[in-house]
């Protein structure tokens, strides 16, 4: 009799905590799950009662990783429920700060949290001895997006300067300049990167599932939109709800959500796959040349997906600041008048898309909050993945199957830190 | 031998840690020198022979408490990494609410299968040999936290209010933008960074260990506001103290004479016998 029993309690190189549990005997499969045993931290509970400018402070804290598309979402939900429009020059400027923080959490996982199971290390540490240049060029990409983002918002790891009805600190033409310059020579870096990623062997998985992102007719969408779905087209943003259908399970502290089908992937794979066509020309060669095509069932391209997205990132900065430059900058002082009413603020964070639902009284005060992360969303399709994917691989050695589970959980990106509702791998 | 180091997470928004990795190449100078042997947000491999333990996040569980003290155990010198770790942090607003309420908001009819304690600072639970206060913790004083330990010495904090910091960088005082302000009481170290940014301080270094609210008063009442409203603002980062009964004049201090956990604070062990950290 040959028992396989898997149990990886706290899968590393994710942000947060989950747990793969796999058991087989004679190859025949008893268990596979996904647990998420994360810490709550009670946000939504948190932000009740607290006026909307302690609301901006407080929701990046949501999580470290992606703080500006938690502080950008929160913004969105209260302006919508203020029903306040901000100026152009200020949504020029959230779309070059989400640019940067785009950039800067794929360059991250891309990196630091995947590399090294292509590289045959267990992590970027060994890597910063033996591959000195790759680890070189990995932090200068990130830098250099912590730089932008540093002078659009003060501070890329819990923002600033943004704040409901624009920007309280704007920054200088030059600078923007000097940045745009800087942007300019790490194409080379993103250039690299692509070679690389080439040379990887990315495992051949595919599960058809349901894709939903956000879509504007505009352009490739990350802080405006309708949310599209590859099965059920477009449906305004109120109608999220109706689109997540959360549920809880007794094994995470994380919430589920199913759509359509039984499960349904937001993030990078999930935006290329809806908005392939209006990604910058730089991003596009660069999927022709990685093997992306729309629409990709494999969950493992979810990383290519994310290189392809960062190209289009800095491209797409260095047009933005092209038309800041252009309008000439000025101060602006966000005006705020706050009224009684419900708004709903959709982003694309990195890992997918992201709700913030606020609902204020007639002083400003946060009567109620629903926070809906993308990872919680993507928890239900890497469940479905594993059911799919373990009897594929069934025949390979324990540490081989614990291995791509491994891989497959990363290539996720899971941010179970995002605490507001709420993951860990186990083998037993 | 390079010093073993270990990074813990409890209940955070893992920022903190970010901010570890958020070095340009300084972080492969650094690597070079010590040993990280369990960092389980970038590396696979993980042991449990370290010296130096970095923690970050809130204790909010009965779990956590247990492996708290377990790493304590472990740990030669053990540092509180961030607001979270050092205060409590923004963790604690839930304490403000029953644990019931926060979990039925939360999570509704599902409510019952999850448990949650009120959230505290890691000091409340074990002694801690240092602090990077600040939400986030600021990377450079990081760096110079780790290269004091790695000569065998105790860092300083500094110990006056950000409001120094605020007037160099030349900042209009957010009290005049009628705004409230906690940088009269709090500790210094971040360059004033959110006035300079356009906002006003929300206390996240916590608080200096002689705050002058005598001076918070003055300003208080010259701009027609109430020590109400400053303890509202407090709550934010400072929950912890705020709900142990003193608010702002009965401090938890960070640099271990506290009112809240009077211990003494004892030598460094990695300084301690002359032992000498090889760099
Ligand atoms: S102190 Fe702030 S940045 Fe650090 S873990 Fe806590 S919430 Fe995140
Ligand atoms: S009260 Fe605030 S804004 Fe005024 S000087 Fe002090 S830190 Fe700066
Ligand atoms: S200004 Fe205040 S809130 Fe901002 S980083 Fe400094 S201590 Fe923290």
């Amino acid at each position: 009799m040959t028992q396989l029993s898997i149990n990886v309690h706290h899968v590393t190189r994710i942000e947060g905590h989950g747990n793969i549990i796999v058991n087989a005997k004679d190859g025949k499969i008893e268990e596979i799950k996904w647990e998420i045993p994360e810490s709550p931290r009670f946000f939504e509970a948190m932000l009740r009662g607290r006026n909307y400018e302690d609301v901006t402070w407080l929701s990046p804290r949501i999580c470290g990783i992606c703080s500006i598309a938690h502080a950008t979402a929160s913004i969105q939900a209260t302006e919508a429920a203020f029903g306040i429009k901000p100026s152009e020059q200020s949504m020029l400027l959230r779309k070059l700060l989400y640019h940067a923080e785009t950039l800067q959490s794929h360059v991250l996982h891309l990196y630091f949290l995947v590399a090294p199971d292509f590289l045959g290390a267990d992590s970027v540490i060994p890597l910063a001895a033996t591959q000195k240049e790759v680890v070189l060029r990995a932090l200068r990409l990130k830098k250099l997006a912590n730089d932008l983002a540093d002078l659009i918002c003060g501070r890329k790891t819990h923002p600033l300067s943004c704040v409901v009805g624009g920007f309280v600190k704007i920054p200088e033409a030059q600078q923007l300049k000097t940045m745009q310059q800087k942007l300019i020579e790490a194409t080379k870096d993103l250039k690299k990167t692509v070679e690389l990623f080439k040379g990887l062997k990315i495992p051949n998985f595919v599960r058809e599932t349901e894709y939903i992102a956000l879509k504007d007719s505009q352009e490739y969408a990350f802080i405006s939109g309708d949310i599209a779905s590859t099965d059920t087209g477009a449906a305004p943003v109120t109608d999220y709800l109706s689109i997540t259908n959360e549920f809880c399970v007794p094994h995470s502290t994380a919430k589920f959500t199913k759509h359509k089908r039984d499960s349904y992937m937001v993030g990078a794979l999930a935006r290329f796959n809806n908005n392939y066509a209006q990604l910058s020309p730089q991003a596009q060669k660069a999927a022709q040349e990685l093997g992306l095509k729309a629409v990709c069932h494999n969950p493992y391209m979810i990383n290519v997906a994310q290189l392809v997205e960062s190209i289009h990132s800095l491209e797409e900065s260095l047009k933005l600041i092209d038309r800041i430059l252009a309008r000439g900058l000025k101060e602006e002082r966000p005006e705020v008048k706050v009224k009684a009413g419900r708004g709903i603020g959709a982003v694309e964070a990195p890992r997918g898309i992201l709700f913030h639902d606020y609902t204020y009284d007639d002083k400003g005060i946060l009567t109620q909050a629903n926070c809906i992360i993308p990872t919680n969303q993507n928890h239900n399709n890497i469940q479905k993945d594993m059911e799919a994917l373990v009897p594929q691989i069934i025949n390979k050695s324990q540490e081989e199957i614990t291995h791509m589970l491994e891989m497959l959980v990363r290539a996720y990106d899971p941010c179970v830190s995002c605490s507001t509702h709420f993951l860990e791998v186990k083998f037993i | 031998m390079k010093p073993k180091v270990a990074f813990f997470d409890f209940t955070s928004c893992e920022g903190c840690q970010l901010e570890v990795l958020n070095f340009g190449e300084e972080l492969v100078e650094l690597l070079a020198q010590i040993d990280i042997v369990n960092f389980r947000e970038v590396r696979s491999r993980r042991a449990d022979n370290y010296e130096i333990a970095f923690i970050d996040g809130a204790i909010t569980t009965e779990s956590d408490m247990e492996r708290i003290k377990k790493v304590r155990e472990q740990a030669k010198v053990l540092v509180a990494m961030g607001a979270c770790a050092c205060l409590g942090g923004v963790n604690c607003l839930k304490n403000f609410l029953p644990m019931e309420e926060n979990l039925r908001i939360v999570y509704g009819d599902c409510a019952r299968y999850y448990n949650t304690i009120p959230a505290r600072p890691v000091s409340s639970v074990v002694p801690v040999d240092c602090y990077l206060p600040g939400c986030p913790m600021n990377r450079y004083e990081f760096l110079k936290l780790a290269k004091a330990l790695l000569l065998g010495k105790k860092p300083e904090l500094l110990n006056y209010p950000v409001c120094v910091e605020c007037k160099l960088a030349g900042n209009i005082c957010a009290f005049d933008k009628a705004e409230t302000c906690l940088g009269p009481v709090t500790r210094a170290g971040c360059n004033a960074i959110c006035v300079t940014s356009g906002r006003h301080c929300w206390g996240c270094r916590g608080l200096v260990d002689e705050p002058n609210i005598n001076s918070e008063k003055e300003i208080l009442q010259k701009h027609g506001l109430t020590i109400q409203d400053i303890l509202e603002k407090y709550r934010h980062f400072n929950g912890y103290l705020i709900e142990a009964g003193g608010g702002p004049t009965q401090h938890h201090s960070l640099s271990g004479e506290g009112q809240l956990e009077r211990r003494p604070s004892p030598p460094l062990p990695l300084s301690g016998e002359g032992r000498e950290v090889s760099k």
